[in-house]
């Protein structure tokens, strides 16, 4: 395929991706909207107020940057999960498979596709929180650059996932049993300088603990972990889980018999 | 002289169970030919067309479309290509028209490019009224042409169709037949196909390979293959019931049920000495039909006897 045959490909991909989210929005978009508008109301409104300030600032101010990445990770991961392994059990990935496009782009379409589906969520959630608080955003170009990182990396961890599930069940055990609890635990909603020294080593070996805490640095200006770190390690995970995921397209793993 | 359209030498499948799905094949199919593989279930024909495709990874053996070597280039091989599978293989939530355009994508062609070309394949597969509709709504002949229309979107030199008629009704199947051979007439586009129906292959093939046990047992012209028929068997339906089978001199005669007699008719010998016979016992017949259709007959004793061939192969093994 030549350059301009590749882009084609490429949008062809992404925009049935961004189609298929948005033609299910009341699976898709409305359900973070309510659960993040929940967490705004009793965390933030009813709870916070008597938990006082968190490294200085108020309790709904300290987990809004926690809870809109909490909303895309979540989305870009369960994205491209379902997307893709809905596809291998049609068998329509069948049709991409028999087209001269390249695995790198089949793989880009999908993690593109969640990625819009994260960012969107995140987006909507960043509206609702509107009307909980005034955001102000120290370092936008952090911010930005932290959360699509952040969504690229899950999409990619959601390709992975869809690719070794061989059933529906498969797909929802590491969202459920190992993306939430993880979230819980980095920092969302406390700061680990709360934890006992023991319990605050065992927090840095929490992954999504850096990317909140780098998203909420770009917000407040404030982060219990080095920043350059953190980015190191995001874009670190993005290029061996994405050189792990084009393997596994090239051999076949789960799609070719 | 022209590359074939697909060339495969000493393909190979072992499937991780250790099951021998191909047995080191060889087959050519020229360019503009109508080409059938026949053989039963199991036999190895979607293994290899899945294999010419990229959706099974074969385990030795060499192909080639139109002389590209997909171990080479595959990329470029699948541009020659258009494939209809077996099973439903679209997203059944999606617009008949997003399935179409979508895959003109993936092959790298423009919306502009793509959309009349759309409209056309739709068309003349009698889907345009439903371009809007989601493909599950699709009754299942509707859905075997929107797999032929996405396979056609970018022009393919070569259309594989894995039997591309199953479960489709007799009028539906013979104008699909019409269809097919338009294509294959009028635009020169090389056509395999893999079929139970073997009046289809009859009726719309040149050449063809019989797989059996993932091990070609005939490779031949269709014609060819029926002058070779030696025997055909005639169901006779009479006037009225014997209770008898009539021994006729020379002919094999048998009895289906009380007024229905089968009689195989080898090569040379005469129908109206059958008649004669019957008419001397005062034995009347009112009309008479193949049992089969003829390709059919020669596909069912090529089988028994790979089948039996086997099978002692296996004995033989086992006592060794």
């Amino acid at each position: 395929m030549n350059s301009i045959q590749t882009a084609i490909a490429l949008l062809t991909l992404v925009h049935k991706e961004i189609k298929r989210f948005t033609r299910i929005w009341p699976q898709t978009l409305l359900p973070p909207s309510i659960t993040m508008t929940m967490y705004f109301i009793i965390f933030g409104n009813l709870i916070g107020p008597r938990i006082g300030e968190m490294d200085g600032f108020s309790y709904m101010d300290f987990i809004v940057p926690g809870l809109i990445m909490m909303a895309v990770i979540t989305n870009s991961y369960s994205n491209v999960a379902s997307s893709f392994f809905s596809n291998k059990f049609q068998r329509s990935i069948e049709e991409m498979m028999v087209s001269p496009m390249p695995n790198w782009v089949i793989l880009a379409g999908f993690v593109f596709g969640g990625m819009a589906r994260g960012l969107g969520v995140g987006l909507i959630v960043t509206i609702v929180s509107l009307f909980f608080t005034r955001i102000s955003v120290a370092h936008p170009f952090l911010t930005v650059a932290v959360v699509v990182l952040t969504a690229a990396l899950f999409s990619i961890g959601g390709f992975i996932n869809a690719l070794l599930g061989k059933k529906f069940d498969d797909i929802s055990i590491v969202p459920t049993f190992i993306l939430t609890p993880l979230t819980y635990l980095g920092g969302v909603f406390y700061s680990i300088s709360l934890l006992p020294s023991f319990w605050q080593g065992v927090s840095m070996l929490n992954p999504i603990l850096y990317m909140v805490n780098v998203f909420r640095y770009g917000f407040l200006g404030v982060s219990d972990i080095p920043v350059g770190w953190a980015l190191a390690a995001i874009v670190t995970f993005i290029v061996v889980l994405f050189a792990i995921a084009l393997w596994m397209l090239e051999s076949g793993k789960g799609i070719r018999s | 002289m022209a590359e074939p359209a697909l060339s495969i030498r000493g393909l190979t499948k072992v499937y991780g169970n250790g099951f021998h799905a191909l047995k080191g094949i060889d087959l050519d199919v020229e360019q503009g030919d109508f080409f059938a593989m026949l053989g039963p279930n199991g036999a190895g024909k979607s293994t290899t067309l899945g294999i010419v495709c990229s959706l099974v990874q074969k385990s030795a053996g060499k192909v080639s479309i139109f002389g590209i070597d997909i171990d080479r280039d595959f990329a470029k091989a699948k541009y020659h290509m258009g494939v209809v599978p077996q099973e439903f293989n679209f997203n059944q939530f999606e617009q008949v028209i997003d399935i179409v355009l979508a895959q003109a994508g993936y092959f790298g062609m423009s919306r502009r490019e793509a959309l009349p070309r759309a409209e056309r394949l739709l068309r003349d597969l009698g889907l345009w009224d439903k371009r809007n509709g989601n493909a599950r709504m699709l009754s299942g002949g509707m859905k075997r042409r929107l797999m032929i229309a996405r396979a056609l979107m970018h022009r393919p030199k070569l259309l594989i169709l894995d039997e591309p008629t199953a479960g489709v009704d007799i009028e539906l199947r013979r104008s699909m037949w019409e269809y097919m051979r338009r294509i294959n007439r009028e635009e020169g586009t090389t056509i395999i196909l893999t079929t139970h129906y073997l009046e289809e292959a009859e009726s719309l093939c040149r050449n063809v390979a019989i797989i059996n046990h993932g091990e070609i047992i005939r490779n031949t012209s269709v014609r060819g293959l029926l002058a070779e028929l030696d025997t055909e068997t005639f169901l006779l339906d009479l006037a009225h019931p014997v209770s008898d089978v009539p021994a006729i001199d020379g002919f094999e005669v048998r009895q289906v049920d009380a007024a229905q007699l089968a009689v195989a008719v080898h090569r040379g010998q005469r129908l109206n000495d059958v008649f004669t016979a019957l008419s001397e016992r005062d034995i009347q017949v009112v009309s008479m039909r193949n049992r089969a259709n003829r390709l059919e007959e020669m596909f069912v004793t090529m089988v028994e006897q790979g089948n039996e061939e086997k099978a002692e192969a296996e004995r033989g093994e086992s006592r060794s």
